[in-house]
């Protein structure tokens, strides 16, 4: 335990808000990270991201929150995403590379004024990377409420999503406002991204909304299961990168840890490479012949990898 | 049979983009009927059937289901729309995606009842696809998908099902248990099937009745009334003949205008 748990890690406050601010925003990316895997929106969560990066930048510069500055920005830019164009695939593949472009080029001009003209050298690392440990204590609560309502929103369009997901088309003659739809997830997607910039930064939170749900969905046949799998997936790379990183302060010769993104987004990406392992599905049969509630489900994971 | 229709089309006009895709389209349907909406590529079938579902504005002509005019969320029209292309990775059982069927358009999550269990397993069994029910939906073959979302479409107790190609990409075998099953439909649940297809020779042995789409405009009847040299000669607006060989049926254009055989549907070049 000494060894796990490096001195004064459950008694440091920074450590506390960090994985406060590290399990919530795992939560609303993992759960808005399902739809986005089923949606196969990763590239559009990823374009947020950078738009995320310019709100965040250009907040700094303005000496705003950050995360006032990454959800506005991502929330901009997704409107900006649908009013280009989004009813087909390809036109909204086309409009979401146009924005992410753009949005880069701000983002490069603010950093650079950021750094240049405020005097902090950190701004860089803080934005693109992020660092959890300096999380001003006072924006938890907005933190909480933003997630509670991302993911209220989410239940309440779980069933027109999901279908719209399947075929807009199919959605439309249901009479579900299928575009409607597709925007309040739009939004849901920029509230997630902005969330998790302030913890590993807006260049990774790509890693945070789309790894523990990509893991998830290969291991489960159930969205409600994937939801599930994916909030623990990502509370638990997020816990554990916290606590490496605390603990590499420890490691390394000079006084100085390793970041937390790095930890978390490594340990993400082993999750995902363990979710192609065999020896991962059977484990997961097991479990669920040991604690199924009826016997066919046992049968679905096995005959669908035929 | 001889009750009122369940649809109605009336001297439907839908244009696209200001180009008339059909013009004056009437014709009805009734419940427990099979039939058939051929017509070539591009010919105006998808625009018809989502016409009538309410997601293309006509500009003429009236639609009534059950006597009444469409309404969006129209619970009597059940649809299984053009290559659905479902990603494997998606988590979901094709037992789930045909119980999504009855209550997609709702907020919130589903809390299902032992009724509507049974209703899911009765809908699996009516497309005869227990076997692969918890199989994911994304992992299923074409025909087997096809099954899927026809026992999607017809858990909320549709009156019409509205197919729009089907058959298309599917090998010759699946194409007539698909077809075997739907005529079954039609029967055991009064439910009244319009499916559009570019090839009419693998529906003719159930087909109640035909609709023959062509230059926009359409014909429709019974297969006897309207696959006529005359009738599809007066509709393409040039010399065509129906050929009956092995049970099949031909339509052959001109040899003068040659250039028209290939865009004809169910011509068999042999």
């Amino acid at each position: 335990m000494r060894t796990l748990f490096e001195p004064g890690f459950f008694a440091s406050a920074p450590v506390h808000v960090a994985l406060a601010i590290g399990a919530v925003t795992a939560i609303v990316s993992a759960v808005v990270g399902v739809f986005t895997v089923i949606r196969s929106q990763s590239f559009a969560g990823h374009a947020l991201t950078d738009v995320a990066t310019t709100g965040g930048s250009g907040a700094f510069y303005l000496g705003i929150s950050p995360l006032l500055g990454f959800i506005g920005g991502g929330v901009i830019g997704a409107g900006a995403m649908d009013l280009v164009g989004v009813q087909r695939v390809r036109s909204r593949d086309m409009a979401t590379g146009v924005v992410l472009g753009s949005a880069s080029g701000l983002a490069a001009l603010f950093l650079y004024l950021d750094t240049t003209q405020s005097a902090t050298t950190g701004a860089t690392q803080q934005i693109l990377f992020g660092s959890i440990f300096t999380v001003d204590p006072s924006t938890i609560p907005l933190v909480v409420i933003l997630s509670v309502v991302t993911l209220l929103a989410i239940g309440l369009i779980y069933r027109p999503l999901l279908i719209s997901s399947f075929s807009a088309e199919l959605a439309r003659a249901r009479g579900i406002n299928a575009r409607g739809i597709g925007l309040v997830f739009m939004i849901a997607m920029a509230v997630a991204v902005g969330l998790s910039s302030i913890a590993v930064g807006s260049i990774l939170s790509t890693a945070l909304l789309i790894g523990p749900a990509a893991t998830s969905v290969r291991l489960v046949t159930h969205v409600r299961s994937a939801v599930i799998v994916a909030s623990v997936i990502g509370v638990v790379t997020a816990w554990l990168g916290i606590l490496f990183a605390y603990d590499s302060y420890y490691w390394m010769p000079s006084t100085q840890g390793l970041p937390v993104s790095f930890f978390i987004v490594a340990l993400i990406f082993l999750s995902y490479l363990a979710s192609g392992l065999p020896v991962v599905h059977r484990t997961i049969e097991w479990l669920r012949g040991s604690f199924g509630r009826s016997p066919s489900r046992t049968t679905s994971l096995s005959s669908a990898a035929t | 049979m001889t009750e009122s229709p369940v649809l109605e089309v009336e001297g439907l006009r839908v244009s696209l983009s200001g180009r008339i895709i059909l013009d004056d389209v009437t014709f009805e349907i009734r419940a427990g009927e099979f039939t058939g909406l051929i017509g070539s590529n591009g010919v105006g079938k998808t625009t018809l059937l989502r016409t009538i579902l309410g997601l293309q504005r006509p500009d003429a002509g009236i639609i009534l289901v059950e006597g009444a005019p469409i309404t969006p969320r129209n619970r009597s029209l059940g649809y299984v729309p053009q290559k659905i292309a479902i990603d494997p990775d998606i988590p979901m059982r094709a037992r789930d995606f045909v119980a999504l069927g009855l209550d997609a358009h709702r907020f919130g999550f589903a809390r299902r009842n032992s009724q509507q269990r049974e209703l899911v397993e009765a809908m699996l069994q009516a497309v005869d696809a227990e076997r692969f029910a918890d199989n994911r939906v994304g992992s299923l073959s074409g025909g087997e998908q096809q099954r899927i979302l026809i026992a999607h479409a017809l858990i909320s107790n549709p009156k019409v099902l509205l197919l729009d190609e089907p058959l298309a990409n599917l090998d010759p075998k699946s194409v007539q248990e698909i077809v075997t099953l739907l005529h079954r439909i039609t029967e055991d649940h009064g439910v009244a099937v319009l499916l559009s297809a570019h090839e009419m020779n693998a529906l003719l042995p159930v087909l109640d009745r035909i609709i023959y789409v062509a230059d926009g405009r359409a014909a429709s009847g019974t297969t006897e009334e309207v696959v006529r040299s005359d009738v599809l000669s007066e509709l393409y607006g040039h010399h065509v003949d129906v050929l009956k060989l092995h049970g099949r049926v031909l339509v052959v254009a001109d040899p003068s205008t040659d250039e028209d055989i290939a865009q004809h549907p169910n011509l068999t070049v042999s």
